[in-house]
């Protein structure tokens, strides 16, 4: 039985309004259970906003068996009769101008499971998953820290509004009951009274009380629609007839029956805090204190089957000003000596001022780990060696965005054609073709230039205040502008000549334009690189 | 007194105990990494690069163009290390933005084999070459510095047995008229590279690009110079030979 006292919300959060299921923010965020919500809703809302403006009448389509039905439909779908359910055909034939979306259960159970994480943290600590499309929040004992369950629970559809989602909420002592109203009344907040289930519930047709489509079929097959109309039946025959499923649904509907209740547990990043009797302030005191944080923390990533990724140190000083100190690295770890390789240089940027007072170290990014395979080991292979300790000392040292490789994108504008990746990302290569050495970034624009239009390579070329006699060249290479970059570059032509002097000095050089039409470019010639 | 024959003994047993203190990898046991062109392994000490020694490369003048030409032939030796410890990693520390990796690639070092470690100053790149060294698990360090002390050399020479390593310094002209290898330096090999005119071909266009290399100095051997034809893509040097098919400058130069 519930407690006295239990009440229960039930929010429900139906496919009705401007959310689209499959927006993708929600898929995006499966599995991300470690992150702290509330920053995160925040960025969705315009998203949403955008795309509410974008359509017309939605709804969203699944296939079911061989069938696309109807998954879900936004309230002016619903005004126009197509329901859930039915075949996007038929919708499409009632409604030709319909805007029909893929459904996507994946996503939306996923964002159910960040606002019931969200609900965790943020209204009470007992919050879980209904379904598909609703929350369970147990209001016992906190309702009267946000102004009473009335005002509690208009905060929380106002906050529903606000990313986009129309939400109703019941309250009321059971799961049962909550269910069953917020499903079935249209304003956004209801009120049970305690104990007052069973009035509540009389009027409501029978699909409310989560029954089966057999168990249905059943009792309108008997006459049965409303909930009021099972209460008065005797039990014993409804027992014979359906099974004692229905008997349990209704008795906890009723508050006759507890039900389980299986809340979500948001989990806060693995940390150690340490607090000093004395406050610190000489680095030798300050690394002692950093070993010993950091064998607590490995030991409880061990226990965890944890790596980090990221670690974050605060130290709170004797003024509580926060001093703080990041690593990263480039694979996870739980290699303590490795991590506080990388964490004792930092010493230096941390000033202590009168002392500090606490050290809380915390694995903001963690990843699970297990055991891994060791390569060769069977096969004889030599292992590559591994880079990575390497790699967080130098990005320790240096900085992470200074470490890099160099990465082929597709596009065939020298200066473009290159971007840094990760040093662990496995970069793509460029085409074979000669390319300089040296860049220079800008071009430098070279004078004096002798050459024969429209394709010849120059003769003679200045080049800061210096003049080369070319002997030979190649070329050219004719390079086109990316017009779907810029409206400019929609007719640009640069052709590339390969070009070498007396003494064996190779450029590379290149013309704007095409020699003939002069919409290509101005004709001026420009230093690009050194071929080497 | 000792017979001759166990005097000679000794005699090469010390020797080989000076070589071990020296450490530079000139001895018969010390991995070398061959250039692949036999005039030149043939003229350096042990025959080949010593794979666990610093070596410098310089450019023959500060212009850009004989620049581009020493970092060429670095990439070329760096490529071939690389590709004699089959795909060993390169790590180049940078002192300026402008090498381009599409050129790197047409001269042997490919995307998948090189890491660049951008750093702000001379002692940057110097701990940061230093650190790659002595970690052990990359192919070569390529380090460029304008200025660098005697003892900061010698410590990444240090460095380089250490680790197993090999190390490169392209050294850069900080100033006209300075030449960076007139300082004293502990590198095994010092090279000087400088641009020459390409292979000919019977057509118009330029054939395969040629360097004009400078052995220096060198540890444990004679100073020596040639010309080569630029790394290419599997980062493979050539002597240039075809001194037949090359037209005689002067006779080229009153053609012009």
């Amino acid at each position: 039985m519930e407690k006295p006292g239990a009440r229960i919300a039930d929010c429900s959060c139906p496919n009705t309004s401007g959310w689209r299921p499959g927006a993708r923010w929600a898929k995006h965020e499966v599995g991300r259970r470690e992150e702290p919500a509330p920053p995160a809703f925040r960025a969705p809302q315009s998203s949403l906003r955008a795309e509410r403006v974008g359509y017309q009448v939605l709804v969203t389509a699944q296939k079911v068996g061989n069938r696309m039905l109807v998954a879900a439909a936004c309230e002016r779908a619903q005004a126009l009769g197509l329901a859930p359910g039915m075949a996007v055909t038929q919708a499409r034939a009632l409604f030709p101008g319909l805007d029909i979306q893929d459904a996507d259960p994946e996503g939306d159970s996923a964002l159910l499971t960040r606002l019931a994480l969200f609900a965790a943290r943020r209204w009470t600590p007992r919050a879980a998953v209904a379904g598909t499309d609703g929350l369970w929040l147990d209001l016992s004992g906190v309702a009267h820290l946000f102004g009473g369950e009335e005002r509690m629970c208009r905060r929380i559809v106002a906050f529903c509004a606000r990313m986009g989602l129309a939400a109703r909420i019941a309250v009321a002592d059971t799961f049962g009951a909550a269910h069953a109203l917020a499903r079935h009344r249209r304003e956004p907040v209801t009120l049970c009274p305690p104990a007052g289930q069973a009035e509540a519930l009389a009027p409501l047709p029978l699909a409310l009380l989560r029954l089966d489509e057999a168990q249905l079929a059943t009792a309108s097959r008997l006459g049965i629609d409303r909930i009021g109309a099972l209460v008065a039946m005797p039990r014993a025959p409804l027992q014979r007839r359906f099974g004692n499923a229905l008997l349990t649904r209704l008795d906890q509907a009723l508050g006759r029956a507890a039900e389980p209740f299986d809340p979500v547990a948001p989990e806060d990043p693995p940390s150690v805090l340490l607090r000093f009797q004395e406050p610190i302030g000489s680095a030798e005191a300050i690394a002692e204190a950093m070993e010993t944080a950091m064998r607590e923390l490995v030991a409880d990533l061990e226990k965890k089957g944890l790596a980090a990724r990221a670690m974050r140190l605060t130290c709170t000083r004797v003024d509580n000003q926060d001093e703080e100190v990041a690593i990263g690295t480039a694979r996870a770890t739980r290699d303590g000596a490795h991590l506080l390789r990388l964490l004792l240089p930092k010493i230096e940027t941390i000033d202590p001022g009168f002392g500090i007072e606490r050290m809380r170290l915390t694995a903001e990014r963690v990843e699970p780990s297990g055991a891994q395979p060791i390569d060769g080991a069977l096969t004889g292979e030599k292992p590559a060696p591994d880079l990575v300790p390497l790699i967080d000392r130098l990005a320790a040292r240096l900085g992470p965005s200074r470490l890099y490789r160099m990465s082929a994108i597709e596009s065939d504008v020298p200066e473009r054609s290159v971007s840094r990746a990760a040093p662990l990302a496995s970069p793509a290569a460029w085409p074979s073709w000669p390319r300089p050495l040296r860049l220079l970034s800008p071009p430098e624009p070279v004078h004096g230039v002798l050459a024969v239009l429209p394709d010849q390579p120059p003769r003679r070329f200045t080049w800061r205040g210096r003049s080369y006699r070319v002997t030979r060249a190649d070329g050219p290479e004719r390079i086109h502008g990316e017009w779907w970059r810029r409206r400019a570059e929609a007719e640009a032509v640069r052709d590339y000549f390969r070009v070498e002097d007396e003494d064996g000095r190779r450029f590379w050089l290149f013309r704007k334009g095409d020699g003939v039409d002069s919409r290509t470019g101005d004709l001026s010639w420009w230093l690009q690189g050194m071929m080497g | 007194m000792p017979a001759p024959s166990a005097r000679a003994e000794r005699l090469e047993s010390l020797r080989a105990e000076v070589r071990r203190i020296e450490g530079i990898g000139a001895g018969s046991a010390a991995p070398v990494v061959p250039l692949g062109v036999a005039e030149v392994d043939g003229r350096l000490a042990g025959g080949g690069l010593a794979a666990r020694a610093l070596h410098e490369v310089a450019a023959r003048s500060p212009d850009f163009a004989d620049d581009a030409s020493a970092t060429l032939f670095l990439a070329g030796l760096a490529g071939r290390k690389s590709r004699a410890d089959e795909g060993g990693q390169i790590l180049w520390a940078l002192a300026r933005r402008d090498l381009f990796a599409p050129g790197l690639a047409g001269a042997g070092l490919g995307p998948e084999r090189l890491l660049y470690a951008e750093c702000r100053s001379d002692e940057e790149v110097l701990a940061v070459m230093e650190e790659g060294l002595r970690h052990g698990s990359l192919s070569a360090v390529i380090g460029e510095v304008g200025r660098c002390a005697m003892a900061s050399a010698r410590r990444l020479q240090l460095a380089a047995e250490e680790g197993g390593t090999l190390a490169l310094m392209l050294r850069r002209w900080k100033k006209a008229g300075r030449d960076p290898l007139a300082e004293p330096s502990p590198a095994v090999t010092r090279w000087r590279i400088g641009g020459a005119p390409s292979m000919p071909l019977p057509v118009e266009g330029i054939g395969r690009p040629c360097l004009a290399a400078e052995l220096a100095r060198q540890r444990g051997g004679e100073p020596c110079s040639w010309i080569l034809e630029a790394p290419d893509a599997e980062a493979r040097l050539a002597l240039f030979s075809h001194a037949r098919n090359r037209p005689h400058q002067a006779e080229e130069r009153r053609a012009a």
